[in-house]
């Protein structure tokens, strides 16, 4: 009878095991939790969390919980496989991330096979939903978006001047400069210059001294924060007063404790600062009373979650692939970004991208307001 | 003209900090025929520590004129750094000694990583940046040089000399090199063989944090992954100058900082690192032992 018991007890124990699993919706948030974008990363995951705990005290999506289940990119590639795999054998079927369009990319085609909805934060470049995979969304605009907004802001208040394009080798910063280009040639504006930087350099004294040389007194920079910040504080050094405008992967109050005073009439397209919008009101109340300003891409990451809880709900079904086709055909999602709808291609049809300006305010202190 | 001594100037501020680096490679190499693959991480320790002393320095006074700023941030980073590599030797070093001639350098690797984790860890993984502390430029017949690489090149220049003073006038630089010549028949001389070589290690720890508080000044920020790329670079200076040669170490630093910089002020910036490698690889094909390096002889 003893030895009986205990089999019968175990089967009980796992089918209570099974049950528990089953009442949760895993949810993966894919984001550079350290490295250089950490920072980032802290605002996805930030931002995600705060949707599910909300999401989940409202009752959850068809009567489950969702859990978040974090996988660190450090903005490589080859680690984010690895995450995707890991979010794979945990059991997850929706992934928030990642930041890096490096990173999202490939690890979409991994989420792509094994029937994971992706859906990205912060990604613009356009090759993430150009592929015809059928598990990738944006929540974020993409690049030819704001290389258009960007070239055009250019080719209206530097017509004449001499402008120097400058990325950091990365699809994310080569394809924002690249788009940006586009739209400068198509307006009859030519760069002097084209080049490329290694994302991690830290000397670009050359690079600047180069630019003086050619009479450039506009740069346009593809990248991200931290190179920006030490182009923009070497400009100084050697003596070159030009226009630094660049683009969303600058957007962190960190560029201006590397940059210094240099900060002064940096320029950068961004969408508008969703904290302003009527939808975020509430949202924003609540990262500020926990201590966190949901800057950037918080509540991207916070209105992707939405988005799928929305779609879930609407389709009754927790299939990846059910949500995603209801996601497409669904209409209008009402998120903390406001109202969003959904093209076949998985981007928003409502990116809308503004240029920003760093300027020093009345405390003395910089910071970046819509111009 | 003012444009080719303009990257030329740029160029040497670059090699002077390889330089620096250089010189810890190229000494412990020359001392132990080991490469010390943690030198560049050592570095980045310095870089820290300066970064450190400069935040303490301004909570505790708010404002303290740069030079004295750096003198303390230089002082204080070249003492702790050199106490973190003379324990290096003695804990992950010396006790290999005798060992295979492979053994020490998988150490050194896995040194390099646990310094570079363990600032990641207790510093945390982000960029760590300090205000710019010295912005005057100067313009000198079309070439704008700012304070800072003066500083840079000027700090370099007198180390150097102090260095070479050391190794060849000195009782400790004699003991260096008979240590270098034959281990075994100095300690049969009276020269403490172990203490020799802790020096070497302090003084190359020491040169490195100089390199370190000048990078921070320098660039303004500084992150736990920041020691590889100087690391590597500082490591192929001493390689093309000819490694164990000191004046050698000097040559290759700054002959990689103006080829990085040449080549990107007359062809694509993209290509900078592949033209100092490829260099690298056409010099060690003519002279296998670099510039200035003597043609290993086969010990019996």
């Amino acid at each position: 009878m003893r030895r009986r018991l205990i089999p019968t007890l175990a089967v009980a124990a796992l089918a209570a095991l099974g049950a528990s699993a089953h009442a949760e919706i895993l949810l993966g948030v894919g984001a550079p939790i350290t490295g250089p974008n950490a920072a980032f990363g802290a605002q996805i995951l930030r931002g995600a969390q705060q949707a599910a705990d909300d999401i989940n005290a409202a009752g959850g999506v068809n009567g489950e919980q969702l859990k978040i289940v974090v996988g660190d990119d450090v903005s490589d590639p080859k680690q984010g496989i690895s995450v995707a795999n890991k979010f794979v054998a945990d059991g997850v079927q929706f992934v928030v991330g990642h930041y890096n369009s490096g990173v999202s990319i490939p690890v979409s085609e991994v989420l792509a096979e094994n029937g994971v909805l992706e859906i990205t934060p912060a990604s613009t470049n356009p090759r993430y939903t150009e592929r015809g995979l059928w598990n990738t969304f944006r929540m974020c605009g993409r690049d030819d978006q704001q290389g258009i907004v960007a070239g055009a802001y250019l080719t209206k208040n530097f017509k004449d001047a001499k402008i120097a394009i400058v990325h950091d080798k990365t699809p994310y910063g080569q394809g924002v400069a690249d788009e940006t280009k586009k739209a400068l040639n198509g307006a009859g504006v030519h760069e002097v210059m084209y080049e490329g930087i290694n994302p991690g350099d830290v000397d670009f004294s050359v690079l600047i001294a180069k630019m003086k040389d050619a009479g450039i007194s506009v740069v346009y920079y593809g990248g991200l924060h931290t190179e920006a910040g030490l182009i923009l504080r070497q400009l100084i050094d050697q003596g070159l007063k030009a226009t630094v405008m660049s683009d969303d992967g600058t957007v962190s109050t960190e560029i201006s404790s590397i940059a210094g005073d240099a900060i002064d009439g940096f320029t950068f397209t961004f969408p508008p600062d969703p904290r302003n919008r009527p939808a975020a009101k509430e949202v924003v109340e609540t990262f500020r009373k926990a201590g966190f300003e949901p800057e950037a891409y918080t509540l991207y990451a916070y209105a992707s979650v939405q988005v799928i809880a929305e779609a879930a709900k609407a389709a009754k079904s927790l299939d990846p692939a059910t949500v995603a086709k209801e996601i497409k055909s669904h209409g209008v999602f009402h998120t903390v970004l406001g109202e969003r709808t959904f093209n076949e291609k998985g981007d928003t049809t409502n990116p809308d991208y503004v240029v920003y300006r760093w300027k020093k305010g009345a405390d003395g202190k910089y910071n970046y307001s819509q111009l | 003209m003012e444009y080719f001594a303009q990257q030329v100037f740029n160029g040497l501020t670059l090699g002077a900090i390889y330089a620096l680096i250089a010189l810890g490679y190229t000494m412990v190499y020359g001392i132990i025929g080991m490469i010390n693959f943690a030198h560049g991480d050592i570095f980045m320790l310095g870089a820290f520590v300066a970064l450190i002393v400069f935040l303490i320095l301004v909570t505790l006074f708010y404002s303290v004129p740069a030079a004295l700023a750096l003198l303390v941030m230089v002082v204080v980073a070249m003492l702790l750094t050199s106490l973190w590599s003379w324990l290096i030797e003695r804990i992950a070093y010396r006790p290999l000694r005798g060992s295979f001639r492979l053994a020490p350098l998988i150490t050194a690797i896995g040194v390099s990583i646990t310094l570079s984790n363990f600032v990641q860890v207790v510093q945390g993984p982000r960029n760590k940046p300090i205000p710019p502390m010295i912005s005057q430029t100067y313009e000198v017949l079309g070439v704008v040089i700012a304070l800072k690489q003066i500083v840079i090149i000027c700090v370099t220049a007198v180390l150097l000399s102090i260095f070479w003073y050391l190794v060849n006038r000195t009782p400790l630089g004699r003991a260096q090199r008979a240590c270098e010549q034959d281990p075994k028949m100095a300690a049969m001389l009276g020269i403490d063989v172990n203490r020799t070589i802790s020096l070497t290690f302090i003084m190359g720890a020491a040169l490195a944090a100089v390199a370190g508080t000048l990078f921070i000044m320098y660039y303004g920020v500084i992150s736990f992954s920041s020691g590889f790329i100087p690391g590597v670079k500082a490591f192929t200076a001493a390689v093309l100058g000819g490694i164990g040669s000191i004046q050698g170490a000097v040559l290759g630093g700054l002959t990689i900082g103006l080829i990085e910089a040449l080549w990107s002020a007359y062809f694509s910036v993209d290509y900078k690192d592949v033209a100092a490698f490829s260099i690298l690889v056409v010099v060690l094909i003519f002279l296998p032992s670099g510039l200035l390096g003597k043609s290993e002889v086969e010990k019996v």
